[in-house]
């Protein structure tokens, strides 16, 4: 099964979305991308910058006290925190600004919740000598002040966004505003597998480096395939990375992680195939949290990276054919797999992947030793440490 | 025949070109906004546009992200606009359109939207966020209800684009000025309007109205004068309203600065 169809459509999720200004932009982004997807050349430097610079292949570290301590499944870790900048959002950073340079672009302009995408734009652009400007919600600026500082470092021009719920969905609709008028020598790099077509089959191309790696590693010291497949799921690009190589693998569970904040109630979390409906927001239709007239409900997570209010399209598709399963962990959850992975395993995970733990927690050891799961640790909790301290009540 | 296509008749029989003042529904009440309409048609703009407010207005720069967030607080719904057509449409006649965001239609229903906008007197409907491509389920719905659905054009639309848009817009076309969102200018419109126009007139017979970033009477009136069938002011006229909520003036100060864009407009056609 080839996914999207030509229209960018997912089943009945997906599509394009968007204003007519942008009409002509996407189409030529997305014969960019074809054509430079069958690039030798273009493939070739990417694969160079992602092992050069990005430091890939990521381990896939088998966490050995975890795995004991739980006393079921066998827990590998697929190591994206080690990917320079913290993150695997720099696997799809990269990749757009290289697409972006070719395309003579010569400004990129990019959302941001947690800032990790903010900082792998900035970085790549930095880099490539792009110019480059980050929208980022008021909220999430004061949460996330290291990051920020870090883009500034980056030569990042960073557009704080005080408008609606001051988080990753405000970032995107001005970043979008700014596309909308500078379309002519600008890249939006959009920073997870969501948007109108082509940018969430792009950006799951882009992360697919993640799946296709763990493969190689858990044949090399398994000998066969995972049971399970942990991921947490905001817009879901780390999700689908991971998942994307496994899908036609039936014997494979997958599981994506939402999150579910304070619980399930409205405005009080991020969980969209718990509390979400179907809809259509910032180019894409997908499930998304929206109150009884169709306007987009305030969300809240601990991790700013999965604070906002649609999935992408192609989570939708397979939260319905059954493929992958969905679920959610609370704040409360997310903190506790925060203190446990960085006791026992000496790595604290980014807030966003400990939520993919707090499930792990509660799956591994209803599995039998024999069996196998993989975590996606998608970024490192280093830029989370100021705001642990302060839910903890520690002062710096 | 639709009231938009017989206003456009009409005015294209006297050589003139329609001012089509854009206001945002329950901006800052819906009692304000039914009386603006009335008092708007009476000072002779010919077809007005409602927004109903989106919590994520993309294709809008601050003024009408504000008047949103300013209409919001009443929690102004579909069925609250629709109720408002349906109360101006036992006094008057002039065409309404709603403008808004595809969610806000999706969630209500498209076949349940249609035939209660057409049940209510609405005359057409403009998506920003909805391209022809996305729209074959409600094009026709609208059309067997009897209201127009009318898709924008911009400065980056290419020729298959150009062709594919006028042929399925109904009642006009809608030309954005600028590659930006909404949003007052100051200066001199972008002189590539006029070849525009002309390009887009060349590839359908359907009237072309022009807004984004229209917000002076000079303005409105060059564009007339570069053949614009229709001259769509929004921002500029909501920031009116903007500094006056609160004061007995509001409507007035509105009215009164609609009427001096229809003078503008009136000037620019035939010079």
């Amino acid at each position: 099964m080839s996914m999207p169809d030509k229209k960018g459509h997912y089943g009945i999720y997906g599509g394009k979305f968007a204003p007519e200004t942008l009409m002509p932009a996407l189409a030529e982004l997305e014969a960019a991308y074809l054509a430079a997807r069958k690039d030798r050349e273009f493939t070739a430097e990417l694969e160079f910058y992602n092992r050069e610079f990005i430091g890939r292949p990521t381990p896939l570290y088998f966490a050995r006290r975890l795995t004991d301590h739980l006393g079921g499944a066998k827990i590998y870790l697929k190591r994206e925190d080690l990917c320079h900048t913290g993150a695997h959002k720099i696997n799809n950073s990269l990749a757009q600004v290289l697409l972006a340079k070719r395309m003579g672009k010569t400004r990129v302009v990019a959302e941001t919740g947690a800032g990790q995408h903010g900082v792998a734009t900035a970085t790549a652009a930095a880099m490539f000598g792009l110019d480059c400007e980050v929208y980022m919600g008021t909220d999430d600026v004061a949460r996330q002040s290291l990051n920020v500082f870090r883009m500034k470092l980056l030569g990042t021009v960073v557009r704080p966004v005080d408008l609606g719920s001051k988080t990753l969905k405000d970032a995107i609709n001005e970043a979008m505003r700014d596309w909308i008028t500078n379309v002519a020598n600008t890249h939006y790099v959009l920073g997870t597998v969501f948007g109108p077509h082509p940018f969430p089959m792009m950006v799951r191309d882009f992360q697919s480096v993640i799946g296709r790696e763990a493969r190689k590693q858990i044949m090399k010291f398994e000998g066969k395939l995972p049971d399970a497949m942990i991921a947490c799921v905001g817009g879901g690009s780390n999700a689908m990375g991971l998942f994307h190589e496994f899908l036609e693998e039936p014997s494979i569970k997958m599981y994506g992680v939402e999150a579910g904040g304070l619980g399930i109630e409205r405005g009080k979390h991020a969980a969209r195939f718990a509390g979400g409906s179907l809809g259509v927001l910032q180019g894409s239709k997908t499930f998304i949290l929206q109150d009884q007239d169709g306007q987009i409900e305030l969300t809240h997570s601990v991790s700013a990276g999965l604070d906002y209010a649609a999935v992408g399209p192609e989570h939708a598709f397979y939260h319905d054919s059954g493929r992958i399963e969905y679920t959610y962990a609370v704040d409360e959850e997310a903190m506790e797999a925060f203190d446990l992975l960085s006791r026992l395993e000496g790595i604290i995970p980014a807030l966003e992947s400990a939520h993919a733990v707090a499930y792990c927690l509660k799956l591994a050891p209803t599995l039998g030793k024999d069996k196998v799961v993989i975590v996606n640790l998608s970024g490192s909790g280093d830029k989370d440490v100021m705001q642990v301290a302060k839910i903890k009540g520690v002062e710096l | 025949m639709s009231r938009i296509k017989i206003t456009f008749n009409r005015l294209k029989k006297k050589n003139e070109t329609a001012l089509i003042p854009y206001i945002m529904a329950g901006d800052p009440d819906l009692a304000t906004t039914k009386t603006l309409i009335l008092e708007m048609e009476k000072a002779g703009c010919d077809i007005i546009e409602i927004g109903a407010p989106f919590s994520d207005p993309l294709a809008d720069g601050p003024t009408i992200q504000k008047a949103a967030i300013r209409s919001l607080q009443n929690h102004t719904s579909i069925a609250d606009v629709l109720g408002l057509v349906a109360d101006v449409r036992t006094t008057s006649k002039i065409p309404l359109i709603l403008m808004t965001y595809y969610n806000l239609i999706f969630h209500y229903g498209e076949e349940r939207f249609v035939n209660d906008a057409a049940s209510a007197g609405l005359d057409g409907v403009i998506l920003p966020d909805l391209p022809p491509e996305e729209a074959t389920v409600l094009i026709p719905l609208a059309k067997k209800a009897g209201l127009d659905t009318i898709f924008l054009l911009a400065p980056t639309s290419t020729e298959d684009r150009i062709k594919l848009v006028c042929k399925v817009s109904q009642g006009f076309v809608y030309y954005v000025s600028l590659t930006g969102v909404t949003g007052a200018r100051a200066g001199a419109v972008q002189s590539s309007i006029e070849e525009s126009l002309k390009k887009i007139k060349a590839a359908t017979d359907k009237p072309v109205a022009v807004g984004f970033g229209i917000s002076t009477p000079a303005q409105a009136s060059q564009i007339a004068h570069w053949g614009a069938d229709g001259v769509i002011v929004g921002s500029a006229l909501v920031k009116v309203i903007e500094e006056h909520v609160g004061t007995p003036e509001l409507v007035v100060r509105a009215v009164e600065f609609a009427r001096t864009l229809k003078q503008g407009v009136l000037a620019g056609h035939g010079n």
